[in-house]
């Protein structure tokens, strides 16, 4: 780090571009306040990381430049390549890659800071490693492997190479808090023995290693429904981790950046959280669903109506104003086209169209957007919850596509429910609903939907995609 | 720098990010995510640092690794950006079917992410 710092310009020329390329991070930033401007913002934070990069490879003495070109091109290749192949349903896989890929590289950076020491190459240096290098460098490892391994098994969920339901052993909150501690002892461990001669690199290794198992452990018992929790809450870990590894390597932009990225990781995840009714640890260290709420109502047969597509489409025709719910079942058919398309139709008939959008729609925060956007919905057209909810009962028909629990009025009435207090999208106080769905199912968490059988309610049973092209194609006929 | 300079950096940019990322919208929080994904990307200047100043091959290895996993993240994480970014700007063009990425990076290192960000400005 002595090492570095001899040759780290802190201050300087070098200092004073990484000024320009973090305020270039924040303008970048605000500037995605707005969608007409987000793209511009977009390449400007772009441009920023262009900068900080170029001014880093003019250091003084930066050398072994076939590795760091090597690097580089290969990076670009593949970052390149997979940000033209990703399919929009397939962010959120994108996203907890991309986060892993950043905690693991702090890691391995955090890892070879520690060696640095270890093997002398400070020589020049006696005495001990300076706890304002060490404690930093020990948190950066420490989160940036849990942030590694997390959102590995977070990607691997997401694209199903495991399975996606909460899998656990019994007693592993208990597992997680010895695992925790262990990692803590050990950080305590190498704070105490910072003397030069006393580094001890296997311990370095083992706590790596634990807080690999840790990172796996924490996420593997989340269900895919609290993803857009996890997602956002790596992404605010991996951001951290860079802002201690920055303060490790004496580097403004590494601190800066970090942080940014942990406000806005830190940020989603409470949002996500709230639009889900509960604690981050709750959904972290509880698994969702697992109580008796499961079996409760799927016995009983209740009375509710259905309708063909025919029937839907003709009350759809002759609505002024339609609200369109998607939930995650939409993307899953693949049925956002579909929707559009239905949309133009009723458009053209003079019905006003729009979308109520939940906050954890999707897998990801925000996902629902983008895949509506790829539709070519306008995003105007892209209403949020709190936005639409009040203007609700003056619609004619809500249409609640692949969307379940997020339209439960018992999270509302129910007291006993346990997604009493979530926020939902009012869809039982329009005139009319209908609901597009497989079967009468309950829906993740496994709560019976009171909406399903309000008498102001129809059930149009099918897969998504077919029943909305059916409605799409009567409509045409109409 | 002494930790307490580095500290009141981290802080007041805590204060940033809060005031500037809690305005940001819903309908934008997927690019935002993908977005910040990009800018951690940013430890790809650890990478740099680890391989530009290293004596071992230890570190050669390690710091590689670091350079393409940061790298991936950067160039990736900002065209993936301006790839939905995009979809959110048009309304001019209606029925054909999105086409391929728009960015037209050529990928050499760092250079390729300027180039992401000066050829799409539409």
């Amino acid at each position: 780090m002595i090492a570095f710092a001899a040759l780290d310009p802190s201050g300087g020329v070098v200092g004073l571009l990484y000024i320009v390329a973090f305020s270039l991070f924040i303008y970048g930033i605000k500037l995605g306040t707005h969608p007409t401007t987000a793209r511009r913002g977009n390449g400007l934070a772009a441009f920023g990381m262009a900068i900080a990069v170029a001014t880093t490879l003019a250091q003084k003495g930066i050398g072994n430049w076939w590795i760091i070109i090597g690097g580089l091109l290969i990076g670009s290749l593949i970052g390149a390549f997979a940000s033209k192949r990703v399919k929009m349903t397939e962010m959120p896989q994108m996203v907890a890659l991309y986060n892993g890929l950043g905690g693991g590289a702090i890691a391995l950076i955090a890892w070879s800071e520690y060696r640095h020491w270890v093997h002398g190459e400070n020589l020049s240096f006696t005495g001990s490693v300076p706890l304002d290098v060490l404690i930093p460098t020990l948190l950066a490892m420490v989160v940036g492997s849990i942030s590694f391994w997390g959102s590995n098994v977070a990607f691997a969920k997401l694209q199903e190479l495991i399975p996606s339901q909460p899998m656990g052993l019994p007693g592993q909150k208990i597992i997680n808090g010895l695992l925790l501690l262990v990692l803590i002892a050990g950080c305590v461990y190498l704070g105490i023995n910072n003397d030069l001669g006393n580094l001890n690199q296997p311990v370095f290794i083992g706590m790596l290693l634990v807080a690999a198992v840790l990172g796996t452990m924490v996420v593997l018992p989340i269900g895919g429904a609290d993803m857009p929790v996890v997602i956002s809450l790596l992404n605010a870990f991996t951001g951290l981790s860079a802002a201690a590894a920055g303060i490790a390597l004496d580097n403004t932009a590494l601190i800066v950046a970090g942080t940014l990225v942990g406000s806005s990781g830190t940020i989603l995840t409470l949002e996500m959280a709230t639009a889900m009714n509960r604690s981050v640890p709750n959904i972290l260290f509880a698994g969702f669903g697992s109580p008796a709420a499961a079996g409760a109502g799927s016995g009983e047969q209740r009375p509710h109506q259905s309708m063909g597509a025919q029937d839907a489409a003709i009350q759809l025709a002759y609505a002024d104003s339609v609200v369109i719910v998607p939930g995650y079942g939409l993307a899953v058919a693949q049925a956002q086209h579909a929707v559009r398309e239905m949309a133009d139709e009723l458009e053209k008939r003079g019905v006003r169209v729009e979308y109520a959008i939940h906050p954890v729609a999707g897998r990801m925060p925000g996902h629902m957007n983008v895949l509506l956007a790829e539709a070519d919905v306008p995003y105007e057209k892209l209403r949020e919850m709190d936005d639409i909810n009040p203007e609700l009962p003056q619609t004619d028909v809500c249409v609640v596509i692949g969307a379940n629990d997020v339209t439960n009025p018992a999270a509302k009435t129910d007291e006993s429910s346990p997604i009493y207090g979530m926020p939902i999208i009012e869809v039982g106080e329009a005139q009319q609903c209908l609901v597009l769905k497989r079967s009468m199912s309950p829906g993740f968490a496994g709560i019976d939907n009171d909406l399903f059988y309000d008498p102001k309610t129809s059930m149009v049973f099918g897969d998504a995609k077919a029943v909305v092209s059916e409605i799409v194609s009567e409509l045409g006929s109409l | 720098m002494d930790l307490v300079t580095e500290i009141t950096i981290l802080v007041l940019a805590a204060f940033v990010g809060f005031e500037v990322i809690s305005k940001v919208p819903a309908t934008l929080h997927t690019p935002l995510m993908s977005q910040t994904n990009a800018i951690h990307g940013i430890v790809l200047l650890g990478g740099l640092i680890v391989v530009g100043y290293s004596t071992s091959t230890f570190s050669d290895v390690i710091g590689f690794i670091a350079i393409v996993f940061g790298t991936i993240n950067v160039v990736g994480g900002f065209m993936v950006t301006d790839r939905m970014l995009e979809m959110f700007g048009t309304r001019k063009k209606k029925r054909p079917e999105p086409e391929a990425a728009p960015v037209s990076a050529e990928a050499n290192g760092g250079d390729s992410d300027a180039a992401a960000s000066g050829g799409d400005s539409k």
